[in-house]
Parts: C-alpha cells; structure tokens; sequence
C-alpha cells in the first residue's frame, strides 16, 4: 500500500514538472528568449563556472593530498620497492607538471576566450606545423625517459633471481593462502594436484620426491628473513589467485596449471616498520588482488619480516610435513600443522 | 544502394510522398523494424539509456555496500529483496554479480553499442551525404541483436544462481566453474549468450559503417573533406570489426570448457573435494585473447567520443579545428597501436617478462598522438569566441577527464610500476576517468548537440547546465577520490575492506566517494526529464541552430527517410571553415561553392 503510494507521488511529480517546465518556456517564448540557445549572459557565467572549477578542482586534489597522504602506504620494504617509489616520485613530478598546465590551460581558455561584445570573432587558426611538432617531440622525449627508467627497474624485478635466495612456495586456494618452505636442501619438492588431500596432503606433494621431504608447510602467517633475497614460487589449486604484496611494491597472479614466480629482498623488519609508522600493531599483509569468489575479500595473509636469527628460530618450531605423514604411519601422533 | 540511388532522381514531393502516406508504411515498419538509420540511432540510444540507468543503479548498491559495510539498508532490501539483501545486507555473490554486470553494460552496452550505434547510425549517412546505410537491412539486425543481447544481459540478473559474478573480464578458471562460484552457472552461460549475440550485433554494424563511408560519401566528400566524427566512427569501426571476432573465439572456446571438458583454458584443477580431468589448458591463453579484444575495445570507447569532441568544440568555439590532419594521424595511429598494446593488462599474469617490455614500449608510445590531441583541442579553444551551449561545457569536460586519466595511464603503462598498484582502485579510478567519463561526458555532449537533428527541437539549456555541473563535479568527486585509496593498496571487488587494519583510517574516502557517486547519479534524472520532456514539447529548433557546417544541417528539420529532398548536396569545401577571413557569417557550409582563389584548408598538407 505504501509502495503504491510512493509510486503515486512520484508519477504526480513528474507531471507536475512537466508542467512547470512547460510554464517557464511558455513565458520564455512569450518574452521572446531562446531556451536552447546560449545567450551571453549564459557564455559569462559558464566562463567563469569553467575558471572556478579549475580552482575547485585543484584545492579539492591538494585537500585530498594533505588529508590522506599518511595513510598511503609506508615507504618501500624491499630492495626492487625503493627503485620503485623513486620511479614513481620521477613519474609523479613528470605528471603534476603536465597535468596542473594543460587542466589550467583548458579551463582558463574556456574562461577567457568566452564570446562577448569584446570578443565577437574567432581567430582563424588551423593548423601550425612547427607547434604541432614541438607537441610531438617533447612528449616522446620524456616517454623515452621514462620507458628507459621503467624497464631497468622491471628487468631486476622479472631477472634470475639471486642463487642463494630462500626458495619458498606461495600455493593459493579459495580462500587461503599455504606457504611451504623448502627445508635445509633450499629446493622445493615436486607437486601433482592429483595427490591432494585436504586432511594430509593439501598441497598435493609427491611423497617420492627426496627433495620435498624437508619441506615445511606452514599456514596462518608467512615470515620472511630481513637482508636476503626470497624467491617465491606460485601456484593455485582452483581458480586464479593475485599474490599482492603492497610493502614490497610486487605481485604476480597465481594460476592453476603453472608456476609463475616473484622475488626480491625484505630490508626492513615487521618491527622497524612499526617504529616507522607509529603503529605497534602494524603488520605487512599479502593480499588476494584477482577476485576468485565469494570470500575474495577475506583472502590474505599476515606477512612478518624477521631478523635472520629470528627467523630460523621461528622456522625451527615448524616440523616439515612428511614427518607428520611417517608419524602417523608408525602409529605417532600427528602433529596438527597450523 | 541501388534503390536509393534511383530515389536520388525522385523530386522531393515524390519522395515526400512516398515516406509519409504511403499504404505499407505501418507503425511497425517506421519504428518498430524500421530500416531508416535515423529511427535506429534512436533505438540504439533508448536501448542503451535504460540500460546504462540500470547499471548506474548497480553502481549506487555497491557504493552503499562499500561505505557502509553490513550495515542495513532499505535501498539494497528494496532493489535486491530477501534473495541478494536479506535483512538489507548485501550478498557478497550479489556484489560481485553487480560490479561484473555494472562493468559489462557500461562498456558494451552503453559505451560500445550505445555510443557508437547511436552516433554512426544518425550521423555517417547524414555527415557523408548518403540517402541512408549501405544496407538498411543489415542495420536493423544490427540493432535488433543488440536489443536481444541487452535482453540476454537484462535476464541474467534475475536467475536463481544470480548473474554472471567473475569480473567484466571474466577470466577462467573463475568463470568456467560453478563451483568456484554459483554466479558462473546460468548466470555466466547467460551473459556468453549475450555477448556472442552482441558481438554479431557489433559485426553487422561495422562492416555497414565502413561500407557506408566509403562508398556513400556524396560527390566532393573527399576523405580529407571528411568531418572528424566521421573519420573517428570509421576507424572504430575498423577496429571492432578486426577484434571483436576474437572475443567471440574466446567466448566459443569457454563455452566448450564449460560444457563440453575441453581444456582451453582449464589445467591441473582441484576444486570442491575432486581433481578434474583437464590438463595442458592455459587461463593465460584466455586473457591473451580476451585483451585482444579488451583492448582495442577502449579505443572503441573513446574514438566515437574523439570524433564528437572534435566536432563540438570546432562548432562551439566558432574556430577551425586546430590540426585537422594531425588529428586523423592521431586517431590513425592510436588505431594501430590498439592491437599491440593489449599484454599492458597482463604484466601480473605471469607471462613471458620480455614480452611485457615489448608492452611497455608500445602502450608508452600510445601517450603521443594522445598528448597531439589534448594539445589540439586546447588550441583549438585558444583564441576561439567559444558559445557555451550545453554541449561545449560536456566536451571540455571530456577534453580534462582525458588528460586527467591519460595522466596516470603513465604509471599503469610501466610495468614495473603497475605490479605495484596493478588490481587496485588506482586502476579503477583511472580507466573510469579516461575512458568512462570521457566517453560519457562526449556521449552527453553529442546527444545535447544532435538533439535538434533527432527530434527537431533543443533541450533545455538550464536544466544542461545543472546536469553539467552536478555531473561533472560528482564525476571527479567520485573517481580522483580512488586514486588514493589505490595508492593504500585496496584492491577492487573487495566486499569489504576490513581484512587489513591500516585500511580502516580510508574508510572516509569510501563515505566520500560513495556521497558524490549517489549525488551524481541523482543528477542524471535533470537529463532524463530534459530529455523526455524536450522531445515532446522542447522548443522548436530551425535547420542550423548551432550554425555548423556539416552536411547534416542542410536537410529538412526532421529529414524524412532519405534525408535530403531532392538531390543530394554536393560538397565543396572541409567542416571546419569557421570564422574564416573575408567571409560574411563565422561559418561557411560545406555545400558552398569555393570562391576563386580561396584556398582549402582540408587539403593542406
């Protein structure tokens, strides 16, 4: 009942603008003014509308700057981050500049350039070779500059990694992620998803593979050393999975079928950056950023930086899981991995 | 085409006749399955206005959800009922169902099938001096497999399952699955039904486009006299007829993953408790041929608009467009450089890194001819005696989003900086101001400026002025917001952001953001009303009222199928001799005669 009322009201409202709107043109008409057509008075307003929005428009940005900026992320945790936030601080000048110049130019044109009796005619202006290759010059100029800049940096990220990097595996699920580390050998045994089993094997590792029976599986958080480089292998069991590590400026997705691969180099630990940032709970995360179902929002995985020492003593609590299986086949208990 | 050509030697009563009160012209056969390319750009544009309203509909349900997380709402309850919102709490299957379908409809249907049906149809015939299409026929069922697509898309949103929910790209294995998700059974099956059939659509109207363009123009409508709209429907239309066939050949080849265990796309899966038997597929392949198309797809987006800016601030300004051709170079180039920019979407993938250089080089190169046409628009007002007609404020809003979001397209263009932001609201917020505002705001723009051409009569310029400014601001309050909130590295399609602490003190650029998107949308109805309202009872419009050149102002007030009465014009000059020296009025129509010595500016070289 209610709901036909609302429809009721709306229906009578829009007829009642109608109405007005054929009121105010009516006498428009009669008064001989064109409702379609700018007249002057409409070019000098919405000249100055043009001028007033490019000042609106960059003190809106600036409040936005000034409000937000210490809540962006910290700077870079990681060797290939600090390259990174350089380059993006040489892109960001790069782009304010042209950006403050041209909205200016556009907006102050718009204000300036307005018809009136003082400015009645157009200057007949058509083309101008040298101007037009000056604007096609410089841009490629700096295009060059920056795609030079860029693919140095892209080529430390996607380059071999360092031979003595930890070797660890990333495995992503819906909707959890599962890191294994690859023991004292540093080699990651083999997988075969036709030998998973969520309650003793969720990541499908060969049990034949000598190389994985020092492997450490390990869920709920991932550590990593401070100072050494880790080489992070990929992979996802059902559907496409993002592997985001904000603080460390890198990601790569995880893709069922094959191995996709990232690494680079922690250089400040979990507490360092808690100093940093003025936050004794702040913590690195490595989020899910490809969307992968319903609990996609609730994909990540606290991230702890460590010092070397903390970390092989964090490391040594963990019991790889082949020693879980070989417990249990001897009659041991297993030990529940967490 | 040989008909219209014997119609040509008709005398304008004759033809007036023979549209107006001949027997077999029944109401179905002038508006319903009507062949007349002008009756079909206002379907394209009516298909496409109720389809981007639902959408934008969308975007305001999950704006609520993402500034109010789980709190209640009557607005979500109300549109969604006890199904997707129960107790007015949103379904995070339903969020994704919603931001996949908001994405779908804004890009195919309103940006793709809405902006460039709706502006080929009524301006190429009208703008090249043609009777009608090369064949009328072909573009009836150009529209009327976009109607059915639209409908397709429309359905899918009330099965049980809910509608297609794996992104806008839908990558496999994702959208291959439905036990990855419940949005990829009916749901997804629907929306691959609506894209093949859109894809036909978007075929039988390309190919119509070119054909028309090149063999239609009128005697003196050289190329280089041809107006920018036209140069811009053209080349997008190249386009899509050169990828939109390897959307389909992707949408095929998931269609037999889906049902007929192939292994495309799908390799070493376990998913809900049991290993499927697929292998050797790759999803990689999937994005591969997908961005094939996806990418080339935004310059279909834009080009239209391109054209539509062009020709606006040239008419509005009263000036020569500065760099006439410069700015076919641009869009020629930028035409090209759409078919090996594509990897730039795939620098996460996991693809081969070398590759992703070759990407980087390639998409940087794009930002040239972009920055040619910035820099010529702006010239182009510079110096003008620039007539603030609604349409004008629409398309200097384009010429800014497009610098704005071109700016940061800079940083998504470096690879080594994409993985930083890359899946995050920088790239929302990017790609929503460079081609979702651009397109849109050009989109206004044109229907603002061609409305006299579409119904005889003007909208209302007051009402413009406010659905300008609401908009535009909403426009930028919405998105340049974003930015930051990619910067925190928040990822998009989050249903909420509470899974990291440290995001939780954004939570007011959310409530922002959300604020501006509900305010902008509400400004929509202003161009509604005016619209509607305007096309039954708007002030009457005389031929020219913008005093432009093209040819589609020397027709009839509402030229009747056909077009012209009597023969066609014949052209003598380009579109752009505004404020030329030496002449009586600021503008000189293309149909009149050169006088002795006076030199064409089209023909500069």
């Amino acid at each position: 009942m209610i709901k036909l009322l609302v429809y009721i009201a709306l229906f009578l409202m829009l007829v009642l603008i109608f109405q007005l709107m054929r009121i105010y043109q009516l006498s428009s008409e009669i008064k001989g003014k064109n409702i379609g057509l700018a007249n002057e008075k409409d070019n000098r307003s919405q000249g100055r509308g043009m001028l007033a929005f490019a000042f609106g428009f960059f003190i809106f940005l600036i409040w936005l700057i000034v409000r937000f900026k210490n809540d962006m992320l910290p700077v870079a945790a990681s060797d290939v981050g600090k390259i990174s936030d350089n380059l993006f601080m040489f892109n960001w000048i790069i782009i304010f500049i042209v950006f403050f110049i041209t909205t200016f130019m556009l907006f102050y044109f718009g204000y300036r350039y307005h018809k009136s009796a003082k400015n009645p005619e157009a200057y007949f202006y058509p083309h101008n070779d040298k101007l037009e290759l000056i604007w096609t010059v410089v841009p490629s100029i700096v295009l060059a500059v920056i795609i030079i800049y860029g693919l140095s940096l892209w080529g430390k990220l996607t380059g071999k990694p360092d031979p003595n990097a930890l070797n660890v595996q990333l495995y992503a699920k819906q909707f959890d992620f599962t890191v294994r580390y690859s023991g004292a050998d540093n080699q990651l045994g083999t997988t075969n998803y036709k030998m998973i089993d969520d309650a003793s094997n969720p990541l499908g590792m060969d049990s034949t593979d000598p190389k994985g029976l020092d492997d450490i599986v390990v869920k709920g958080e991932m550590h990593m050393p401070v100072g050494r480089e880790i080489n992070i292998q990929c992979n996802a069991r059902d559907v496409m999975h993002g592997m985001y590590f904000p603080h460390f400026r890198d990601q790569i997705n995880c893709v069922p079928g094959m191995s996709t691969f990232v690494h680079f180099t922690p250089t400040i630990t979990t507490d360092s950056m808690r100093l940093i940032t003025h936050d004794t709970a702040y913590n690195y995360v490595l989020i899910c950023n490809r969307v992968c179902g319903a609990g996609h929002y609730n994909m990540f995985l606290k991230v702890v930086v460590d010092t070397k020492e903390g970390f092989e003593k964090w490391l040594a609590t963990k019991k790889p899981q082949f020693d879980a299986m070989n417990k249990r086949r001897h009659g041991g208990t297993a030990v529940t991995m967490k | 085409m040989e008909t219209h050509a014997h119609e040509a030697t008709h005398t304008a009563e004759h033809e007036h006749h023979h549209h107006h009160e001949h027997p077999s012209q029944s109401f179905v056969e002038k508006y319903v399955f009507s062949m007349d390319h002008k009756i079909i750009s206002k379907q394209f544009l009516f298909t496409a206005m109720f389809m981007a309203f639902a959408a934008a509909i969308m975007s305001v349900l999950f704006r609520l959800q993402l500034a109010f997380p789980g709190e209640k709402s009557s607005t979500m309850h109300f549109f969604l009922g006890d199904r997707w919102a129960k107790g007015g709490i949103l379904d995070p299957n339903m969020y994704l169902g919603l931001v996949t379908i908001h994405g779908t409809i804004m890009v195919f249907f309103l940006l793709t099938g809405g902006l460039s049906g709706t502006f080929a149809n009524l301006l190429i015939p009208l703008q090249v001096g043609a009777r009608d299409m090369a064949s009328p026929m072909m573009n009836m069922l150009s529209y009327w497999f976009f109607f059915i697509s639209s409908l397709v898309m429309f359905i899918s949103l009330f099965v049980e399952t809910g509608p297609a929910s794996a992104g806008w790209t839908i990558y496999p294995p994702l959208s291959a699955l439905p036990q990855a998700i419940p949005g990829s059974g009916l749901g997804m099956t629907l929306w691959l039904s609506s894209i093949a059939l859109f894809v036909v659509s978007s075929l039988l109207g390309g190919l119509n486009y070119i054909v028309t363009v090149i063999n239609l123009r009128t005697i003196g409508m050289k190329m280089t006299r041809l107006p920018l709209t036209i140069w811009a429907l053209l080349i997008t239309a190249i386009l899509g007829v050169l990828s939109f066939p390897v959307l389909f050949g992707a949408a095929i080849l998931l269609i037999f993953d889906r049902s007929f265990g192939t292994s495309f796309y799908l390799s070493d899966i376990f998913i809900g408790g049991q290993a499927l038997s697929q292998t050797g597929g790759s999803p990689i392949l999937f994005e591969h041929l997908f961005w094939f198309l996806g990418h080339p797809e935004v310059y279909i987006v834009i080009m239209p608009a391109f054209g539509i800016m062009s020709e606006i601030i040239a008419v509005c300004a009263r000036k020569p467009i500065f760099g006439y051709r410069a700015m076919i170079g641009s869009m020629l180039s930028i035409a090209f450089l759409a078919f090996i920019v594509w990897g730039h979407h795939m620098f996460v993938s996991g693809m081969n890194p070398f590759l992703g250089s070759v990407f980087v080089f390639t998409t940087l190169l794009i930002a040239i001819p972009s920055a040619v046409k910035a820099f010529n628009y702006i010239t182009t007002l510079w110096k003008g005696s620039i007539v603030f007609n609604p349409q004008l404020l629409f398309v200097v809003g384009a010429v800014s989003t497009f610098i704005s979001g071109g700016l940061t397209g800079i940083i998504l263009a470096d690879s080594a900086l994409d993985v930083a932001v890359h899946g995050t609201y920088f790239v929302v917020a990017h790609f929503h101001i460079v081609m979702g505002l651009s397109a849109v705001l050009a989109m206004f723009g044109g229907v603002y400026h061609w409305f006299p051409k579409m119904f005889g009569r003007i909208m209302n310029k007051k009402l413009a002025y406010w659905h300008f400014w609401l908009t535009f601001i909403c426009a930028y309050g919405v998105f340049l917001p974003m930015h930051f909130l990619g910067l925190a590295g928040v990822p998009r399609r989050y249903y909420t952001n509470d899974a990291y602490a440290p995001w939780a003190k954004l939570q007011d650029i959310n409530i922002i953001v959300t604020c501006f998107a509900i305010v902008g949308v509400l400004a929509q109805i202003l161009f509604f009303i005016n619209f509607f309202y305007s096309m039954v009872k708007g002030t009457k419009s005389d031929e020219n009222p913008w005093k432009a050149n093209t040819l589609e102002w020397t027709t009839p007030i509402v030229p009747g199928h056909g077009n012209w009465e009597g023969d066609l014009p014949v052209v003598h000059r380009w579109a752009y001799d505004y404020s030329k020296p030496g002449k009586k009025t600021d503008f000189v129509q293309q149909t009149v005669p050169m006088e002795a010595g006076e030199l064409d500016e089209g023909e500069h070289s």
